[in-house]
């Protein structure tokens, strides 16, 4: 079975590739989204190769099979994959309910507003059980803000990003400290702080300094007066 | 070549119902056209023509094309058409590739200096379509110059979204023109269009010369694309290389940014190459290139590439003054300035604009930058404008619906990616009140921010997360690039600012200093003093 279904992505692959502009694969890329969702893979090339053949051929339009791209295209952030989605797909259809709900998190995501995203999202429940593996991808990517920001994070900042609290939440910063290179530490007010890993974002010393590197090339015009 | 117009393009209307050929034109048929007059200046041209393209005299055939059919259309078809195809055939043998060539040039000049029916747009189409079969068959064997080449591929696309435009305007069509569009639904149609742009692309190789031209296994940007030595038609394989810029424009039409910077990823904009050999691929390529990055929030990518342009135009334009194209290049340059002005409002950058195109930049619209930094309704206004007047025009590629009601859909592309556009610009809406914070402190803590900036500490913390997200672009591969030029981190409660200062390029100095000294060494010694 898992043999039959890495051939078949292999061949909308190609498909998509090679042969693009046609309806006629519209299904096969169909299918393949559902195959997305249930093997928790994501492929945007095919899925906005769908969702511009939805543009060529509006009646052919599937609004769950829309729904599901975008989603995946929300868990694919910090990447603009949702509004690159959102460019293909006609103003009218996105003022129906299920995409202005998607618009709404999708905000809330990309102005970190993480308290009333997991709000809203926790309403919505219906819409974002279809795609296995949602809750995880939205907290790798608040976590990934997280790092861009800080070097020391409170532990209310962290458990309001990825909506995790109490003892889900001691579990969940044990399994990063023993994978991720996460640390605990105490604050000044006694309250738990999580020192995150050091990347050139949080600890802006590591930027490499690229501008004042010179090419080697330019150092080798030099050689016949060094020797 | 595809002239200017502005977005609404108001001469696309129903009064050209008949096509020129029954005697009566519209108001922009000259009076008594006759299409089977040949003039001399006419035979003389076509006759010559042939001979060069039959010799494979690739500069002779330029300066026709570039210089003679340009003093031609100026003298004697200012406001006609030039003779039909079946009037000049017999001065050239009826030679069957050279009349497409002819009858596209043809209707290049009719969209250029009149208003094409709808008859003639689909006549446009089926010539493109003779013109691609017989290319891509591979039985064309002639050297043209590259500008006539690039300006069919851009003809071509520019046909099809002015085509996309026109019959998307429903409401005052007569019944004749609604018959017609019923009639010839597969004319223009998107499928064909994008599949032959990808079937030249395809069956030039194209990709795969430029790949082996990396490992200098083949020559192509060094001869332009044409073949001095052995003189094999170079139609084919500039077709598929201009074609890779046809599908980025394309896609950029559909709003599908993504793909269309995919299409082009063959092509090293970073080197010199045959994309800027003519100056209209050039700004093309480099226009597109640049909005489909402000699209793609990758605001620094796009500002460089629109520096390097814009200084291009600015130190090149003069010798293109007497050209066909030099309408158009203004155009774009000052769309161009417009997209700059917009991607250095929404991420401010000390030093990539050099300074002669920052000064133009400055003169142009210091006044709206400064609105726009505002972020209040007025500087809404202001993204709206620059954004409406320098973005592509985006079409709707579905067939019309031709039943009841008739409507114009004409602007629902380009109204849906205006508002996406406004959306991303109003999510950044209290950044840059968080930089003009941050560029006064090297620190500060999160509680006096938040005060400065009247809000509470939980909002000031999403904000900073948002300047981070929003000042942080994903590349191609998944990487991150930092696009701020104030950045900061937090440290439990404390905001460190850290601001890029440009960094002196010691080691250049050095180096040429270095080489300079060797120099004066060596020619100090060779004075002999006695």
């Amino acid at each position: 079975m898992g043999r039959e279904q890495q051939q078949v992505s292999y061949t909308v692959k190609q498909l998509v590739s090679v042969n693009p502009y046609n309806p006629d694969i519209l299904s096969d890329l169909e299918n393949y989204v559902n195959e997305q969702v249930s093997s928790q893979t994501y492929s945007l090339d095919a899925n906005l190769c769908l969702l511009r053949l939805y543009q060529f051929e509006p009646g052919r339009m599937s609004t769950p099979i829309m729904v599901q791209i975008l989603i995946k295209a929300l868990m694919a952030m910090p990447a603009s994959d949702f509004s690159l989605c959102l460019f293909l797909i006609p103003e009218q259809v996105q003022m129906q309910e299920q995409f202005k709900t998607l618009i709404v998190l999708s905000h809330y995501l990309e102005t970190a507003r993480f308290r009333q995203f997991w709000d809203e999202a926790a309403k919505r429940r219906s819409i974002l059980e279809v795609v296995p593996g949602f809750e995880q991808a939205i907290q790798a990517y608040a976590i990934h803000v997280l790092s861009l920001t800080y070097q020391k994070v409170p532990r209310t900042v962290l458990a309001e990003a990825i909506n995790i609290e109490g003892l889900s939440l001691d579990k969940f910063i044990e399994h990063h400290v023993a994978i991720s290179g996460w640390v605990l530490e105490k604050s000044h007010g006694h309250s738990q702080l999580i020192v995150l890993p050091r990347n050139e974002f949080n600890y802006p010393e590591l930027k490499k300094h690229t501008t004042d590197g010179v090419p080697f090339e330019d150092v080798t015009r030099i050689f016949p007066i060094l020797s | 070549m595809a002239s200017s117009y502005d977005y609404d393009d108001a001469s696309l209307d129903s009064r050209y119902a008949r096509p020129p050929s029954a005697g009566q034109g519209g108001a922009g048929t000259d009076q008594g056209y006759d299409p089977n007059f040949v003039p001399d200046s006419v035979k003389t041209f076509v006759v010559h023509l042939y001979r060069h393209i039959r010799e494979k005299n690739v500069y002779e055939i330029h300066q026709m094309y570039d210089g003679s059919f340009q003093r031609l259309s100026d003298r004697m078809f200012r406001e006609s058409p030039w003779p039909s195809v079946e009037a000049i055939a017999p001065y050239v043998d009826n030679d069957h590739v050279f009349c497409l060539l002819y009858r596209e040039m043809w209707f290049r000049h009719l969209y250029a200096r009149l208003s094409p029916t709808g008859r003639q747009r689909v006549e446009s189409w089926d010539n493109y379509c003779s013109l691609f079969s017989v290319v891509l068959h591979g039985v064309v064997n002639m050297q043209l110059p590259n500008q006539w080449l690039w300006d069919m591929v851009d003809e071509f696309v520019y046909q099809f979204q002015s085509y996309c435009q026109y019959r998307a305007k429903l409401k005052n069509k007569t019944e004749e023109e609604l018959q017609l569009l019923r009639q010839y639904d597969q004319a223009w149609n998107v499928y064909g269009v994008l599949n032959y742009l990808q079937a030249l692309v395809e069956k030039s190789a194209i990709t795969d010369v430029l790949e082996r031209e990396k490992e200098g296994l083949e020559q192509f940007t060094a001869t332009d694309g044409y073949d001095y030595e052995g003189g094999t038609s170079n139609v084919l394989k500039m077709l598929g290389y201009y074609s890779m810029i046809g599908l980025l424009r394309v896609h950029c039409l559909l709003g599908d940014y993504h793909t269309g910077l995919k299409c082009l990823a063959p092509i090293d904009i970073s080197q010199q190459g045959v994309y800027n050999v003519v100056i209209g691929s050039h700004i093309s390529t480099i226009y597109h290139y640049g909005f489909a990055n402000l699209m793609l929030r990758r605001y620094v990518e796009a500002i460089r590439e629109f520096n390097k342009i814009l200084l291009y135009i600015l130190k090149y334009k003069q010798y293109h003054q007497k050209s066909p194209q030099y309408d158009q290049i203004l155009k774009k340059n000052e769309q161009m300035y417009a997209l700059l002005a917009i991607c250095l409002s929404l991420c401010p950058q000390n030093n990539l604009v050099e300074e002669n195109v920052n000064s133009q930049l400055r003169d142009k619209y210091n006044e709206k930058m400064t609105k726009m930094l505002r972020y209040d309704d007025e500087a809404y206004a202001v993204y709206d404008e620059l954004f409406t007047y320098a973005c592509p025009k985006f079409i709707t590629p579905s067939a019309p619906v031709l039943e009841e009601p008739l409507t114009n859909y004409n602007q629902d592309a380009y109204r849906l990616q205006l508002k996406l556009f406004l959306y991303e610009v109003k999510q950044q809406q209290l950044l840059s009140g968080v930089r003009s914070f941050l560029k006064l402190y090297s620190t500060i803590s999160v509680g006096k921010l938040a005060a400065y900036m009247e809000v509470d500490e939980p909002t000031l913390r999403t904000i900073l997360m948002t300047y981070k997200h929003k000042m942080h672009a994903v590349d191609g591969d998944g990487k991150i690039i930092p696009n701020a030029d104030v950045d900061f981190y937090i440290s439990e409660d404390i905001v460190h600012v850290v601001e890029s200062k440009p960094t002196k390029r010691y080691g250049d100095y050095f180096l040429r200093q270095i080489l300079k000294f060797e120099e004066m060494i060596s020619e100090l010694d060779r004075i002999k003093l006695d």
